[in-house]
């Protein structure tokens, strides 16, 4: 290990952090104002242009504003609680590969910070301990609503968690590898979305909830909870609470991105063009800032059209539906890869987006027929 | 494919959201752009004077007396020939609306015997300090119109006796 590699690491590592903060806080100008056109508004337009500088309104905002602490509260906990919700948020995309490596100076500068052979394992296991955060964050507040709204983050977070890791295992197997930089490589000719497109609807709507947003923003819901878990904090604490939850969602679409969308590499019309990142690597950074772009005006998308949904049956929705269904593409998954292997014929991997089409108007059917059910549609 | 029904609801709702992210938004940019209140609008508060320039107030204190909110105070001094400000033995010398306390519930507006009081078309009342909120009349009085004199008046005796003016069509 040299210094230069040291000062490579750190700088990168600056660099990410920074996307991150900067992101985060255009990442609500992004949402006010996508979701303000969605229902025919304009938007923040007054601080600077097409209200480009709104994001720094708030945040002096916020800095100036009052630090309340309940008189009750556990003060260490209540103080950590932010921090502890942040940090693996941000520490989460170290693994996502931003593009292949770049030969600058004579030096090759590898466009992740760390690419471990466990790439995927360590992206379920931070996001786990953001849970931690939260649930704290209710608990040292001291307030009972504050309190629910923790309690219900970690029932929905660890149940959609399962979903989310098993939605992860048909990318494994059919990369071979839970290393990023590997599945980015395996995508080079088709995106993991075509074949496991059952697969990438369950990432997405697990991730909606793993990250408390509309429609599964139980956690939070106004009309219940007052603000749920963060009800007693103001101030930069908020802000910090506020902004875990915006570099949640960029982490987990850029690793949606990565795992289903062909991460860093072109769009499959610019293939084999000189827009390739094969031939032009430094394109690799701008093509995963767009498929994270378009995921994230997904989530606002969702945000702005569907109703919350009832916290049983987001709970239903999670175990009886999302976790079998997952269950069975791991089934299906393997099972043509295993024939595919047998038969020598690559082909036969097309199997595993019919069958699991299949498999998904099955659960779908099953859903159908459960809300139609006469006792179900009273309760 | 009724089956499949919750997924096809489920992209319908995404495709109406979509389709108004192309619509023209219906935001007014209100200080550049207003939109004009409407007929029955209740707005401010308007003294009204009479075409010569005389005040329509007569200081009858009514429209105080209507108030809900208790919003309204008036005092009235006497008009002489040499000094006249409205038609009448009276007039209010102060005439003063607490605009924090007001409801805007156009009361005063009926009860006022010489339709002097109304309530106009503007709503942009901010004030910094409970003290400005107390609009006196100067600031509700009209202008006076063009070419008349401003009250007081000097007139001639004998012509405003009458405080409320005569009523030609008693239907109206």
């Amino acid at each position: 290990m040299t210094l230069a590699l040291v000062i490579e690491w750190l700088i990168k590592a600056i660099v990410l952090v920074l996307i991150l903060l900067t992101g985060f806080a255009y990442l609500t100008l992004y949402e006010r104002k996508a979701l303000a056109r969605l229902q025919m508004r304009v938007g923040p337009n007054r601080a600077g242009p097409w209200g480009l500088l709104q994001p720094i309104a708030d945040a002096v905002k916020l800095i100036f504003k009052e630090e309340l602490m309940p008189a009750r509260a556990d003060k260490l906990l209540f103080f950590l609680a932010p921090i502890v919700t942040l940090v693996p948020a941000l520490v989460i995309t170290a693994v996502v590969p931003w593009g292949p490596t770049l030969h600058v100076f004579g030096h090759d500068i590898t466009l992740y910070i760390a690419d471990i052979n466990v790439g995927v394992l360590y992206i379920m296991s931070v996001a786990s301990i953001a849970v931690y955060g939260i649930v704290l964050a209710g608990w040292s507040s001291n307030n009972k609503y504050a309190m629910m709204g923790g309690l219900r983050s970690t029932a929905q977070m660890i149940s959609y968690e399962i979903a989310l890791g098993l939605s992860f295992v048909g990318v494994i197997l059919l990369t071979g590898s839970a290393q990023m930089t590997e599945i980015v490589t395996a995508q080079k000719s088709v995106w993991f979305v075509m074949l496991q497109p059952v697969g990438t609807v369950i990432f997405l709507i697990a991730t909606l909830a793993e990250v408390n947003r509309a429609p599964f923003d139980m956690p939070e819901a106004e009309q219940e909870l007052t603000a749920g878990y963060h009800t007693e904090y103001s101030g930069m604490k908020f802000a910090l609470l506020f902004m875990a939850e915006y570099d949640k969602m960029i982490a987990i679409s850029s690793i949606g991105a990565t795992l289903f969308f062909g991460g860093y590499r072109e769009f499959w019309f610019l293939s084999n063009t000189i827009l390739s990142v094969d031939r032009t690597p430094w394109l690799g950074p701008v093509y995963i800032f767009i498929k994270i772009f378009i995921l994230l005006f997904g989530m606002i998308w969702v945000r702005a059209t569907f109703p919350r949904i009832r916290y049983d049956r987001l709970m239903a929705f999670g175990w009886k539906v999302l976790l079998p269904l997952s269950l069975a593409l791991i089934f299906i998954t393997a099972t043509f890869i295993l024939l595919a292997q047998q038969a020598n014929n690559t082909l036969l991997l097309w199997g595993i987006p019919v069958v699991s089409l299949v498999a998904g108007a099955v659960a779908v059917a099953l859903v159908y027929r459960t809300l139609r059910r006469k006792e179900y549609a009273r309760a | 494919m009724r089956v499949l029904e919750p997924l096809i609801e489920l992209a319908r709702g995404l495709w109406t959201t979509l389709r108004y992210m192309f619509e023209k938004p219906v935001t007014v940019q209100y200080p550049e752009q207003k939109k004009p209140v409407k007929a029955r609008f209740r707005g401010r508060h308007v003294l009204h004077r009479y075409e010569n320039g005389l005040e329509k107030c007569i200081g009858c204190s009514l429209c105080a007396a209507a108030c809900p909110a208790d919003a309204i105070f008036v005092e009235s001094s006497e008009n002489t020939d040499e000094k006249r400000f409205s038609p009448g033995e009276r007039y209010a010398s102060t005439y003063e609306i607490n605009m924090l306390r007001c409801i805007y519930c156009g009361f005063c507006e009926d009860a006022c015997p010489t339709e002097a009081i109304t309530l106009g078309d503007q709503y942009e009342l901010s004030f910094t300090e409970r003290r400005q909120a107390i609009y006196p009349k100067e600031m509700l009085i009209e202008p006076v119109p063009a070419g008349k004199q401003p009250t007081p008046q000097k007139t001639d005796p004998g012509i405003f006796t009458r405080s409320v003016p005569e009523m030609k069509d008693p239907t109206d």
